[in-house]
């Protein structure tokens, strides 16, 4: 049987011109890394800022940026398992705030913190598996679905809260002292109060779910669901499963971020919407290079964008461009990135095929 | 769970005619509702046959394949494989059985690389409750097995999106034999493709028969790919197997007639009753 030559043998690149090489294997990272153009517009609206304006870089600015960005990357990390299964958690924002306070109620009710906290996060996940069973078991789209959890998580929480402010939240600096409550220290100090420490959960996360992802079996699970959900099944992927496991996952990351942004701020307003922080989330995770056609993501790349955003808004205030004008830019940067990525896409397949 | 690379293959024995039988089919009936699609069909396959599967639509070969790949089961009737009596109550049963359906190239996975689609759902992975994946053993196996099958892949971390249809139906196909895959069902495997990637495809099943003894069943419209893929050919109509041919004692010409002659008939006792 004569051998299948199926096409023409790949040029070694060592035995090619150096130069050559190292140009072809720098455009393959390019193609290949998705989220190194994000990475390199975030840098150069850094430096711009900075420049710009030399006061961006003290410290009040960055703190100002990671605390725009924190929930937003919190919520987007979780998000791109959602998205690139092709389905969409919109709750995820609303989970980001119920959680807090749901924890902050148990501990109200008397039960130690500890234990409030896990119960929270409990009901978290809980909402991640209600959003799943929705879409899997009732066959209702994910956005519908999970838009419906984020209106009652809201209306719940406005209603047992009687729309007054969940204050202060345990762990949390008091808001007229300096002193740390003794018996929830540990909490505070290590968990939410420092300003960074929000920022550097987010960013263990990502690196967790990141490799997820990339290394484990449920990760090529989970793009096999969302790039050929028929394929992946037939294969014996148990695709449901898999599907709930990522709502569920979505949802508890953003509530246990959301328990740590309650700590650094120390109260919760009910009324504050988690549609606000779902859309940034959303918008974040595009900008990083996640299709919402799903099979395709980076959380390194919603990072990247969800950072990109808090840059761009602590940007902007600081050189004194109108907060409105964040909102065009915001929309611009999707577009051009959404662009580039389909531009990229098709010349990925360009190369690798020639 | 570790896959190791599959055993090097048997030496062909004898013409595929004369081999043991792996799959027989007897009496299977079928009916969805007033509609009876399948009216006891007799059918069986030897070790390393490509059987051939034909007939107009309608004509049940699709359903056939459906009971074999254990999708629904027959109202009546028998499948043994290897001389046991079988009841194939899911896919899972089925493949548990070593049959393995092939329904196009649209079961890969476009955004996973070509090593990833081989062991889809059979990843080999370090042991750990992370189930961390072993992706350069994953890599070494697939390259040794496309080599070992003759499907040349010049990169096994091509994305499967990548390919060409023929391509995408090589690494179907081979997925499909890679799990120990005794029978392969495959749905018209040369529709929609070009001459030159037909070719690839009828060589890799030929190639597959005859040095690893998997068994064929192959359903295309196509009388000519058929003659040159399969032993023997199999002709479906309102829902029986009237022909059975071995592909070298006729010629498509032959076939062909014999098939118009038997719907004539067909034809004239319906209209005669």
């Amino acid at each position: 049987m004569a051998d299948i030559v199926m096409s023409p043998a790949e040029p070694q690149s060592s035995a090619g011109l150096p130069s050559d090489g190292v140009r072809r294997y720098i455009w393959r990272f390019f193609v290949a890394q998705r989220e190194i153009t994000p990475f390199i517009i975030m840098v150069a609206l850094f430096i711009f800022f900075s420049i710009d304006s030399p006061e961006f870089v003290t410290s009040l600015s960055l703190n100002a940026a990671a605390g725009f960005a924190g929930p937003i990357a919190a919520i987007a990390v979780g998000e791109v398992l959602v998205l690139v299964l092709g389905e969409i958690d919109l709750s995820a924002g609303q989970v980001f705030l119920t959680t807090p306070w749901v924890m902050y109620w148990l501990w109200q009710l008397g039960l130690p913190v500890g234990w409030a906290i896990l119960a929270s996060l409990f009901v978290a996940a809980g909402v991640g598996m209600i959003n799943g069973m929705i879409t899997v078991l009732l066959n209702v789209p994910s956005f519908v679905a999970t838009l419906a959890t984020n209106f009652i998580l809201f209306g719940i929480v406005l209603i047992e809260s009687n729309d007054t402010e969940a204050t202060p939240i345990p762990g949390s600096l008091p808001p007229q002292t300096s002193s740390v409550v003794p018996h929830v220290g540990f909490f505070g100090q290590v968990i939410g109060v420092w300003l960074w420490s929000e920022i550097l959960w987010v960013v263990a996360i990502a690196l967790v779910i990141h490799y997820v992802l990339k290394r484990t079996r449920f990760g090529v699970r989970v793009i096999a669901t969302g790039g050929n959900l028929l394929g992946a099944a037939e294969a014996g992927v148990p695709v449901r499963r898999v599907k709930i496991w990522c709502f569920v996952l979505c949802s508890f990351l953003s509530g246990a971020v959301g328990i740590v942004d309650a700590v650094k701020y120390g109260s919760m307003d009910p009324g504050n919407a988690g549609v606000n922080y779902i859309l940034y989330a959303v918008g974040a995770c595009v900008i990083g290079g996640t299709a919402l056609t799903g099979g395709r993501g980076t959380v390194i790349g919603a990072f990247i964008g969800a950072i990109l955003i808090g840059v761009l808004e602590a940007g902007l205030t600081i050189i004194g461009v109108s907060t409105n004008d964040f909102y065009v830019y915001i929309g611009l940067i999707m577009v051009v990135a959404m662009t580039l990525n389909g531009w990229l896409d098709r010349l990925a397949a360009h190369t690798r095929t020639s | 769970m570790i896959n190791d690379a599959p055993a090097p293959a048997g030496p062909p024995e004898g013409l595929p005619g004369n081999s043991e039988v792996v799959l027989e089919v007897k009496g299977v009936t079928k009916s969805f509702g007033p509609l009876t699609v399948l009216r006891g069909i007799d059918l069986n396959l030897h070790s390393g046959e490509v059987l051939g599967l034909v007939g107009d639509n309608g004509a049940g070969k699709s359903t056939l394949v459906k009971i074999l790949s254990g999708l629904f089961p027959p109202d009546d009737g028998q499948v043994s494989i290897k001389g046991r009596e079988v009841r194939l109550h899911s896919v899972q049963d089925a493949s548990s059985h070593g049959i393995e359906t092939v329904y196009q190239d649209l079961a890969l996975i476009p955004q996973l690389p070509v090593f990833s689609n081989l062991f889809l759902n059979h990843e080999i992975t370090y042991a750990g409750p992370m189930r961390l994946l072993n992706k350069r053993k994953m890599r070494e196996l697939a390259k040794r097995y496309l080599d070992d099958i003759n499907v040349y892949i010049p990169n096994v971390d091509t994305e499967a999106g990548q390919l060409s249809g023929g391509q995408r139906q090589a690494i179907a196909v081979a997925r499909a034999t890679r799990a120990d895959a005794s029978i392969l069902l495959l749905d018209e495997p040369l529709a929609a493709m070009g001459a030159r990637e037909s070719r690839l495809i009828i060589d890799l099943v030929r190639g597959l028969a005859k040095s690893r003894m998997v068994s064929m069943i192959i359903i295309d419209h196509n009388f000519a790919h058929l003659f040159e893929l399969c032993d023997r050919v199999n002709v479906m109509q309102g829902g029986r197997i009237t022909i059975n041919q071995r592909t070298q004692d006729t010629s498509l010409e032959e076939l062909t007639e014999l098939m118009v002659s038997s719907y004539r008939s067909q034809l004239q006792q319906a209209l005669d009753s």
